[in-house]
């Protein structure tokens, strides 16, 4: 870790600045962070919203003012170890890829001149990282994908990508916890709840997590719940340049 | 139970509060009235605490009906509130009698109306919170952050406390004529951007753009150059002033995504951003520098007004 630094982004608000780029590594100390900031300013805090690199922390004005607030970052990131590896929950989530409810598979498959089973086998290969959740809740941006997997995002992105749609965009992978716009290329679908109002905690995925895919059958998609319905939309060619 | 029947919903009729805190790192949006200082008057009027649950109307087009008489107040914008057809002065508190009819037209000053109830109006928090946020699907009537919609009954926790009355220059509207400063606490990317589109943006006026709604409001004017590196996404305030590729700055408001990747200028500061939420499209608006210290001693003073 770098020396962090502390920036004022409004009133209310403090970015501390961790990292400068994306890594797993990153995340034992993003955990031990928002923990001891967390901890500093225990009432006073309105929230804090990790992401790969940063926290920003919201605070309550009528309690700190400015000054008291940088120092209670200081004093919280003073000693910082990183958390310990296996802290984070891990994840398996079985994924019925197909087509039909996937249909970047076929995509992603041509350009690497191989089958859909050889894009399946990939994306089920190895364990992601949760590094931030944003976009929409319980949605969370999960890395490092294989580079032979990486794809750019959709020039226009659908306006309607069903919940659990397993999905790729550049080195990241995530599932879409709702019915939402989306931009990613979707290869899959899960069954599994992301996101709900009586779960403990609401989400399912949290930063510092470890997911794995698994590759089930469109019968055990179905038995555990699952909707097969097509995905309507079809995704347009993908954009050269990352957006 | 009696209450008030929307009879019609009109564009944008939502429950709102304060907002939904201590969930943003789920990814979940902060919500809450875009306009919070006017929904803070509406309720003190009636004795409530000043973020309590109460109706943000947008644009107008909203028509209820009292089943049963009840004291509300009515507070922001000026969309042509009528009693049974009698002119509503915003600003002030009324009891509606069980068969009139309230109703909203078009906006002849502002864009955001709010109606507060006695005791707050009746809805069951979702994750901490009633605020409407209808591309979460949370909050509202029925905890899907759905839109009032006709047939939608409204109901209320309490009773009106002792009649009070504004404090005049209260409003987040603008009197006439007068410019629309919004306050920006600057952010430490602001020295990423050229010399030039720092002085531009506060020695120039913007427009509020056709694009506007609770995410975000886009402005229109001097095109602002980012000259830094590339960045990775991160946690973004109330008012933040992000500045993609065109230049073009978008003022991020209640219903923002909680992360993203933009240089910002800094953020406006949440007494902006209420004004901000009754500027209509094409109103000129100017940037205007203020301290951290400074905008707080503003803030606390405006909760100071509640207690």
């Amino acid at each position: 870790m770098s020396d962090p630094s502390i920036e004022t982004v409004g009133m209310d608000s403090l970015i501390v600045r961790l990292f400068d780029s994306i890594d797993e590594e990153n995340m034992p100390w993003m955990l031990a962070a928002d923990r001891a900031l967390r901890e500093a300013f225990g009432e006073a805090l309105i929230d804090l919203v990790p992401s790969y690199t940063t926290l920003l922390v919201h605070y309550d004005i009528q309690r700190l003012d400015l000054q008291a607030a940088r120092a209670r970052v200081s004093e919280a990131l003073k000693g910082l170890a990183p958390a310990t590896s296996g802290e984070g929950q891990r994840h398996v989530i079985p994924v019925w890829y197909d087509v039909s409810v996937g249909p970047e598979l076929e995509r992603i498959a041509e350009c690497l001149g191989v089958n859909h089973e050889d894009v399946i086998a990939r994306h089920c290969a190895r364990d992601y990282s949760v590094f931030a959740l944003g976009f929409a809740p319980g949605y969370a941006f999960m890395g490092r994908l294989d580079d032979a997997l990486a794809t750019p995002r959709l020039k226009t992105p659908r306006q309607k990508v069903v919940a659990g749609s397993v999905a790729i965009a550049e080195r990241q992978t995530a599932v879409y916890p709702t019915l939402s716009p989306g931009g990613w290329n979707i290869i899959g679908r899960t069954a599994v709840a992301l996101f709900g109002r009586d779960r403990e905690g609401y989400s399912l995925f949290r930063p510092g997590d470890k997911v794995r895919f698994e590759a089930i059958s469109r019968d055990a998609f179905i038995a555990q719940g699952g909707d097969p319905s097509p995905l309507a939309e079809r995704g347009d060619t993908p954009t050269e340049a990352q957006t | 139970m009696k209450g008030l029947i929307v009879e019609r919903a009109g564009p944008l009729a939502l429950i709102q509060d304060g907002g939904r805190f201590g969930v943003r790192h789920l990814g979940v949006t902060q919500g809450g009235a875009a306009d919070w200082v006017s929904l803070g008057w509406a309720n003190w009027l009636l004795g409530n605490a000043p973020q309590a649950p109460g109706v943000e109307i947008t644009v107008g087009g909203l028509t209820l009906y009292a089943e049963t008489s009840v004291t509300l107040a009515l507070t922001g914008a000026d969309l042509g509130a009528t009693l049974d057809d009698e002119p509503l002065t915003p600003g002030s508190r009324f009891t509606v009698a069980a068969g009139q009819r309230l109703a909203f037209e078009s906006p002849r000053a502002g864009l955001r109306a709010y109606l507060a109830f006695p005791g707050g109006l009746d809805a069951a928090p979702v994750l901490g919170s009633v605020a409407s946020t209808v591309r979460e699907s949370l909050g509202g009537l029925d905890g899907q952050g759905r839109v009032l919609t006709e047939g939608d009954c409204l109901t209320w926790a309490g009773t009106a406390g002792a009649e009070r009355t504004l404090p005049s220059s209260m409003g987040t509207l603008p009197g006439d004529g007068e410019r629309v400063m919004l306050a920006l606490v600057s952010g430490a990317q602001i020295a990423d951007f050229s010399g030039t589109s720092v002085f531009e943006a506060f020695n120039t006026p913007w427009q509020i753009d056709q694009r506007a709604d609770r995410m975000g409001v886009r402005l229109t004017g001097s095109e602002l150059r980012y000259l830094g590196e590339g960045m990775v996404s991160e946690g973004i305030p109330l008012g933040a002033v992000q500045v993609p590729a065109d230049g073009q700055p978008i003022i991020l408001l209640n219903d923002r995504q909680t992360i993203g990747g933009y240089p910002r200028l800094g953020a406006l500061t949440p007494l902006a951003c209420a004004r901000l939420a009754q500027c209509q499209p094409g109103t000129e608006v100017w940037l205007t520098p203020v301290a951290a210290g400074q905008a707080r001693d503003a803030h606390l003073h405006q909760l100071a007004c509640w207690r």
